[in-house]
């Protein structure tokens, strides 16, 4: 067991499946002598070289185009956008064909591939590189959508992304990469994409959430059971598509109440999505609406503003003692 | 500090066999009769293809498609040039080059007629379906391009095909850029038809060729008429051969023209004159290969009549074939989502297929 940061899983997971698999390469901007820019890549450049770690031009497009070639030509790229602001250039790549190669020939051609990327505010940089747009990927089918939350389901999930035989979009929370320490096990750990993860189990309400939201969610959970002795449930969604409704729903069950908290804008994203799932699948044990707390429907501001709009531990806590006051 | 000259650029434009069937004996490639008359029998089988397509089109039985009359030469010069190791990643005017691959002919039909199995037959491993995105496709053949390299591949390459609309989009200068960055076995074939449904080549970049945008990306380009299959075909053959020893990616600008709409959606007559087409059917490649083939005493009156009456018949059975096909697994498109199973997938096929029980 080690101790290290979600910045050192991943980098931990890309070195494990490079070791392991030799059609598993790395590209992007960046990425090779200069490591990331966050440092995601650090040392695969010098373990494998620039065939395999791959420095690109600097073009979106170029990146995910080139590495759906490569994908269907039986490599398995992983390729880095350097932010998820400016992912949106690689998009009609991924619509337009990343996602529907299975489709489109039945099964014959595949498009295994994962898509990094970097998302989400809280760490006072330019514009374009603070907002949360997972909804936007998650509506494509045929893609899927992973977000860890911590080191140890960050290196399990970018494995088995690895091994998946589909795009994955691998979101990764910027905010989390190094403001804490998990134990990463020695051997290799595969995650199940398509799967939630209870990350607190309780009795009283279900929180839901993702991502860079799950420590003040966390936070907010603990503080509401030691000050009201609530028991909540937290669930760590983990994969946002496919969503895992049916673990919303089991814990929704037996709670009867549940919160969700989103990083994005309000309206129309996996909150909204969260809710409909347990309009579904649980209704008639509900004891009171489902609260989300969101951010909100404006362009992300720039990050002298940017606290306000991003949920903390305050509007969580308050959300909470609503929906159970309900 | 006085300007220095830094570089000079030059481009060729290569014609071997003129309208009238006439050869440059100095350029004419060295193709065995099995292999002329291959190639003859592509681009009429194409032609022919196209034509009843056409027809069942107008009838309602096969949907909207883009038809190639006119550019025969300019697909399946380059698509001869091909050996089975190569990729061949097209976009949506390359019936002839699609058929010398193996596709089967009821394919395009199926395709046109709104099912997958269309892209679907044995022997498509290297073989990419249609694309409809224009340009999109010439950076899946960078990464192909890319693996092969990759794999240290020997002897094979990519043929790539765009259109001249195709040469505005962002994603083609992308993959010139990438191929040329990274010395990839790809050749790039502009298939400049003259127009982008109702936009006329002159409006679509103002440069006088699209073979110079390769000197920018600083590959090897070459313009080549379009309507001559020998152009087509020894300036492909060049450039695979130097893609496939190493030399990396070119581009080829195949001047042709589209003799018919962009698909039957549209009507031409509304964006250009008929003295324009009048004049690009007498260009038309097939006859002048014709004359060629008769002129090598490769072909005559007996043989045509003889091939004609072969294509008509396979292409006869094959539209049967089409028509009888039936059984299209309704709920296909859930086993295609993911290689991997999930629950939520799961439960929608099972609530489409409780919808189509209850409306039967």
């Amino acid at each position: 067991m080690a101790k290290m940061t979600m910045v050192q899983a991943i980098n931990l997971a890309l070195h494990e499946e490079m070791e392991r698999d030799d059609s598993v390469i790395v590209m992007g901007e960046d990425v090779g002598v200069d490591e990331g820019v966050f440092r995601v890549t650090a040392g695969l450049h010098e373990a494998f070289g620039s065939a395999r770690v791959l420095d690109t031009p600097l073009a979106e497009s170029g990146i995910l185009g080139t590495a759906i070639g490569m994908a269907l030509a039986g490599l398995r790229p992983v390729a880095e956008m350097q932010f998820s602001g400016f992912s949106y250039l690689m998009f009609p790549q991924l619509e337009g064909h990343g996602s529907r190669f299975r489709s489109r020939t039945q099964g014959r051609m595949t498009v295994p591939l994962v898509v990094r990327m970097p998302y989400g505010g809280g760490v006072r940089a330019l514009e374009h590189h603070s907002e949360s747009r997972e909804a936007s990927y998650a509506h494509l089918p045929g893609v899927k959508v992973v977000i860890p939350s911590g080191p140890r389901n960050a290196r399990a999930l970018m494995a088995a992304a690895v091994r998946d035989p589909d795009p994955v979009v691998f979101m990764e929370p910027k905010r989390s990469y190094r403001v804490f320490r998990e134990e990463v096990p020695e051997e290799p750990e595969i995650g199940q994409i398509g799967r939630a993860r209870i990350a607190r189990e309780g009795s009283d309400l279900t929180l839901v959430s993702w991502g860079a939201m799950m420590r003040p969610v966390l936070h907010a959970a603990e503080e509401v059971t030691s000050s009201r002795g609530a028991s909540i449930e937290v669930i760590d969604l983990l994969t946002i598509s496919p969503l895992d409704g049916s673990a919303i729903a089991r814990s929704v069950s037996k709670t009867g109440r549940c919160v969700v908290v989103q990083e994005a804008p309000r309206s129309l994203g996996v909150a909204s999505e969260v809710i409909a799932q347990i309009n579904d699948r649980a209704l008639m044990h509900l004891e009171a609406p489902v609260n989300r707390i969101t951010g909100y429907d404006v362009v992300t501001p720039y990050f002298g503003r940017e606290m306000g709009y991003i949920p903390g531990p305050g509007r969580i806590r308050r959300g909470i003692e609503e929906t159970l006051d309900f | 500090m006085p300007l220095t000259e830094i570089g000079r650029y030059s481009l060729r434009r290569l014609e071997i066999l003129d309208e009238n069937g006439e050869v440059d004996p100095a350029l004419e490639p060295d193709l065995s009769a099995e292999d002329l008359v291959k190639l003859y029998r592509a681009m009429l089988l194409a032609r022919e293809d196209d034509q009843r397509m056409f027809k069942m089109q107008r009838q309602g039985r096969v949907g909207t498609f883009g038809p190639n009359t006119g550019q025969e030469a300019a697909v399946c010069g380059p698509a001869l040039a091909l050996s089975p190791r190569d990729w061949l990643v097209g976009s949506f005017r390359e019936l002839g080059a699609r058929l010398m691959r193996g596709e089967p002919l009821t394919h395009s039909y199926l395709f046109h007629n709104g099912y997958e199995e269309g892209n679907v037959f044995d022997g498509m491993e290297r073989t990419l379906p249609i694309s409809i995105i224009v340009g999109a496709q010439t950076l899946h053949a960078v990464g192909i391009a890319y693996a092969m390299k990759y794999r240290t591949e020997k002897d094979a390459a990519v043929l790539a095909f765009i259109g001249d609309g195709g040469t505005s989009q962002g994603d083609f200068h992308e993959a010139l850029n990438f191929a040329s960055v990274w010395q990839v076995p790809v050749v790039f074939v502009v298939q400049n038809n003259g127009w982008a449904i109702s936009l006329p080549r002159s409006r679509q970049a103002h440069c006088a060729t699209l073979a110079q945008r390769a000197i920018a990306y600083d590959i090897p380009g070459v313009q080549v008429d379009g309507n001559d299959a020998l152009a087509t075909y020894s300036a492909a053959r060049e450039a695979l051969d130097r893609a496939r020893s190493g030399g990396g990616p070119s581009l080829i600008e195949a001047v042709t023209y589209r003799l018919m709409m962009h698909t039957t959606a549209d009507d031409p007559r509304k964006y250009r004159t008929e003295e324009e087409v009048e004049q690009w059917w007498k260009r038309d490649p097939i006859p002048r290969f014709r004359r060629y083939l008769e002129s090598k005493s490769i072909w005559d009156d007996a043989k045509q009549a003889a091939l004609e009456a072969g294509i008509k018949e396979e292409i006869d059975e094959a539209v049967k074939k089409f028509e009888s096909m039936d059984g299209f697994k309704p709920d296909a498109p859930f086993d295609h989502v993911f290689g991997t199973r999930h629950e939520s997938i799961e439960e929608q096929r099972a609530a489409f297929l409780a919808n189509l029980e209850g409306e039967a």
